[in-house]
Parts: structure tokens; C-alpha cells; sequence
């Protein structure tokens, strides 16, 4: 059984570092301020997810479970709303411009 | 032996990441520099196993002193430099600073090896306190005047801020000044992040007593949802001198005084605290401090009273 | 599987030193609050998966205080660009009714 869980908590987070890596290449290629910002925090975001998942299946307690899931959340959230003003901002100082 | 890579690693991307931010000319890019910097700290601490001061530096040094650089790095934006370094200078003050780092290394791996250290007596006397957490036990039992100090140092550099008022505008309101970006999306985090966040900076608190966390770590949370709604202005800055605001500063070390106090009639000495109520006694401080260190933070990152009309 | 967890960390932290490099060398930008994101999304992976990989929870606190603190660091930062005070944004929204 641990078996199974240790080889799915592997899958996961590879393919969450995979992400990141996506996410960085992204960062680096994509041409413009906007593209950059979707890369970095979609992609992020996607690759953290993946990780907590496969985090979860390692823990044994309720409590720490929760937790894990509650900071994924929370990053969803504020990661989301951030790269909105971001977003605009990056919108505005090109319009000044 | 994949801790010692991630080890290494980490410490060379801080160095890399600090000698950047000394070099670049740019202020606003050694500003954002410097939060990342003191944000990718908070894993060094981790990996030394100081997990309250990985806490502190994720919220002082990530937000809180991000903000006032950035605001001080806004303000610097409009001002004329006034004094230019050339490059020598630059280079001998770079010199000595990485002789002050090596020197600091050398001291550390002199050092015999099982080093000497207060640990093993703090954890052994934990029981006494009724506390679970070593850091808070230090803080608030074996060395509480020097915490008790520490606040009231917040609350006159809180006044040494206040003091740059602008003249003739005293009591005023802080500098803080909502801009009018991004209406619906700010309000949508001002709204939504702070219930989440005031929850966590309680917990933090509370779970200080037996856990890592506590006052500090909590009431800079707080003090950043606050600055949060502020900014985005759904709630206006308060004057200065409002009654609520100054009572809320002065609680946190008036409370610590008068427990001080207490303790010299009760157990002996001041900040004394009797043994049975060690624990209730420092949780009603940490309380109290949680509200203060709040206050002055966000009033410290919300500036000196500036006029109205000054955006 | 410890040894995974703490590999897996270093390669996101190499990912996200990589980005913060990419972000350095492009020049001044409005961009640069991306450099926050990242650290604020990677960092959170990398404390996660160290959270995990020492069996040490409250190693997860400290990830959430870095998301949180991430997030109100970027916002701070988009509040005081100099455009920042002037109309708002006429950013064609799907979300408003």
C-alpha cells in the first residue's frame, strides 16, 4: 500500500516540477510583460497544485492534510487576484507610455 | 546528502542574490530585489531549524519592510540625489562588508564542536513556564525585559516617524494615500484576504505559546491586512491622534509594565510571574502585544502626517 | 522518499533562481513584481515539500506567511507606481454584468 502511495506522491510532484519548469521557460521566452504574467502564474499555480496533491498522499494526519489543501487554496486565491492587478498595471503604465 | 545540495544551493543563489542587489544601479529593481531576497531568507531559516524567525522574516522582511522601502523608493523617485558615491567608495564599503562576512565565518567554524549553548538548560526549565514552544519561553520568562524593551524601541521609532510631519500639519493624517487604480479587482482582496488573514495572524498568536509563532509574527500579519484595506480604501486612514489608535499603541507595553510590575509583588522580582498562572499571564501579554506591534506596524508603513492635498 | 522530496525542492529552487535571473537581466520593467510572484509561488512549493520531506508541520505556517506576505508585497507594490493615483482602468472586463 505505502507502495502505491509513494510511487503516486512521486508521479505527482514530477509533474508539478514539471510545471514549474514550464512555467520558468515561459518567464524567459515569452515576448511581452502580459504573456509573461500568464505563464508565471497559471502555470505556477498548476505545478503547486500537483505537489500538494501528491504531499497529501505523505501525511498521516487529518490536521496537517487540511492544512497543505488550505495553503493551496489560499495561493489560488491571492496568486489569481494578484496577477489581475498586475495585469492591469502592466495595462495603465503602458498606456501612460 | 540532498540536504547538503539544497544547502549549498540555497546559499549560493542568497549570496548571488545579494551581491545583485548591491550592484544594480536601479532603486525601485534593488527594492523588489531585496523582497525576494529577504522572502527566499525565510527557506534559509528553515533549513537552520529556526522556524519563529523564518515566521518574522517572511512577514518583516518580505512585506513589511518591503512596503516602506517601496514607499521610501517612490518617494526617491522625485527627489534629486544629494550625495553621489563614486565608484572606489563603492568598492571599499564592498570590501569591508565582505570582510565583516568572512570574519563572521571564520568565528563560526572556530568554534568547538559540540558549541557552546543556553538550548538544552531553556528546553529543560520549559515546564515551569507551562509553555511548549522554547523561543516563547525566552521571550516572554528568561529574557522578558528585553522583550518588553523591544516594544517600547517600536513605539519610538513609530514617534521618530511621526516626528518628519510635515510642518504646520500636526496631527494629521498618514501618508497613506488609497490610489485609484483597479477599482473592482482591489477591493475584491481588500474584501476577501484580510478575514483569511486576521484568522491566521490570531492563530499565529495563539499558537505561540506552543508552537512557532507568536505576538510579533501574528500582529505583523494583522498590521499588513490592515495597510491592505487601506490602501485599497475601504477603510480611511486614521489621524494621529485619534484615542482609539493611541490606546491600541500603548496597550501591548503598558500591559507588560503593569504585569511587571505585579510580578515584583507577587513572585519576587519584576516580570516575575507566579508559577501557577506563568501561562495564562503570558498569553494576556501576548494579547496585548499582538494589538500593539499591529498598530505600530501599520502606522510606521502608513508614514508621517503629510497635507491633504500632497498625493 | 525523503531524498526525493528534498530533490524535488532543489529543482524548483533552480527553476525559480533561474526565472529571478531571466527577470534581473531584462531590465527595468514593470515586470519586475513578477519576480515576487515567483518566489512567492515557488517558495511555497520548496517550503511544502520541506514541510513533508522533515515531518515538521509547522514548516507549513511558514508557507502559508510567505504566500500571504507575497501577495501583500505585490500589492503594495502595484499601489505605488506612479500611474497608480490616476483614473481607473478601462480594461475590457467579462466579469462585470
Amino acid at each position: 500500500m505505502t507502495v502505491v502511495l509513494d510511487a503516486l506522491t512521486v508521479a505527482a510532484v514530477v509533474i508539478g516540477a514539471l510545471f514549474f519548469m514550464a512555467g520558468t521557460v515561459g518567464l524567459l521566452r515569452f515576448p511581452d510583460a502580459l504573456t509573461r504574467l500568464h505563464a508565471l502564474t497559471k502555470v505556477d499555480n498548476l505545478g503547486l497544485g500537483f505537489i500538494v496533491a501528491g504531499l497529501l498522499l505523505q501525511t498521516g494526519e487529518l490536521l496537517v492534510a487540511l492544512k497543505l489543501a488550505g495553503v493551496w487554496l489560499f495561493v489560488q486565491l491571492s496568486a489569481g487576484i494578484v496577477a489581475q492587478l498586475v495585469a492591469q498595471a502592466i495595462v495603465q503604465s503602458r498606456r501612460r507610455s | 546528502m540532498m540536504s547538503f545540495t539544497f544547502d549549498t544551493a540555497a546559499a549560493l543563489l542568497i549570496v548571488a542574490m545579494g551581491g545583485w542587489i548591491v550592484i544594480v544601479p536601479d532603486v525601485t529593481r534593488a527594492v523588489i530585489g531585496f523582497i525576494v531576497y529577504g522572502l527566499m531568507l525565510t527557506i534559509v531559516w528553515v533549513r537552520l531549524s529556526a522556524v519563529d524567525v523564518a515566521l518574522t522574516e517572511a512577514a518583516i522582511g518580505g512585506g513589511l519592510t518591503g512596503m516602506l522601502l517601496i514607499n521610501a523608493a517612490g518617494r526617491l523617485r522625485s527627489a534629486r540625489p544629494v550625495l553621489r558615491t563614486d565608484a572606489p567608495v563603492r568598492f571599499i564599503a564592498a570590501l569591508l562588508c565582505a570582510a565583516v562576512s568572512v570574519s563572521l565565518a571564520a568565528v563560526i567554524f572556530m568554534l568547538p564542536s559540540p558549541a557552546p549553548s543556553l538550548a538544552p538548560l531553556a528546553v529543560e526549565n520549559l515546564q515551569q513556564t507551562g509553555l511548549g514552544n522554547p523561543v516563547a519561553a525566552v521571550l516572554f520568562a528568561y529574557r522578558a525585559l528585553d522583550t518588553l524593551l523591544e516594544k517600547v524601541v517600536l513605539l519610538l521609532a513609530l514617534l521618530s516617524v511621526w516626528s518628519l510631519a510635515t510642518v504646520g500639519f500636526w496631527p494629521g493624517l498618514p501618508g497613506l494615500r488609497p490610489p485609484a487604480l483597479a477599482g473592482s479587482t482591489l477591493d475584491f482582496l481588500a474584501r476577501h484576504l484580510p478575514p483569511y488573514g486576521i484568522i491566521f495572524g490570531v492563530y499565529m498568536c495563539w499558537n505561540g505559546a506552543s508552537e512557532p509563532g507568536g505576538a510579533f509574527q501574528g500582529g505583523t500579519v494583522i498590521a499588513a491586512m490592515w495597510l491592505l484595506v487601506m490602501i485599497a480604501g475601504m477603510r480611511r486612514v486614521p489621524s494621529i491622534d485619534e484615542a482609539w489608535l493611541r490606546r491600541s499603541l500603548v496597550a501591548g507595553p503598558a500591559i507588560f509594565v503593569v504585569i511587571g510590575f505585579a510580578g515584583m509583588m507577587v513572585a519576587g522580582s519584576f516580570l516575575a510571574y507566579p508559577p501557577d498562572h506563568a501561562k495564562l499571564l503570558i498569553v494576556v501579554i501576548e494579547v496585548a502585544l499582538t494589538l500593539s506591534i499591529a498598530a505600530v506596524l501599520g502606522l510606521l508603513a502608513a508614514g508621517p502626517p503629510v497635507p491633504e492635498s500632497r498625493p | 522518499m525523503t531524498d526525493f522530496l528534498v530533490l524535488a525542492a532543489c529543482f524548483v529552487m533552480a527553476m525559480v533562481a533561474l526565472g529571478l535571473i531571466g527577470i534581473a537581466v531584462r531590465g527595468p520593467g514593470v515586470d519586475l513584481i513578477l519576480a515576487v510572484q515567483l518566489i512567492g509561488s515557488g517558495g511555497t512549493a520548496i517550503l511544502l515539500l520541506l514541510a513533508v520531506a522533515t515531518e515538521t508541520p509547522p514548516i507549513i505556517d511558514v508557507a502559508l506567511m510567505l504566500a500571504l506576505l507575497a501577495a501583500f508585497a505585490a500589492v503594495a507594490f502595484v499601489a505605488s507606481m506612479p500611474g497608480a493615483t490616476g483614473g481607473k482602468v478601462e480594461v475590457a472586463d467579462d466579469s462585470r454584468p
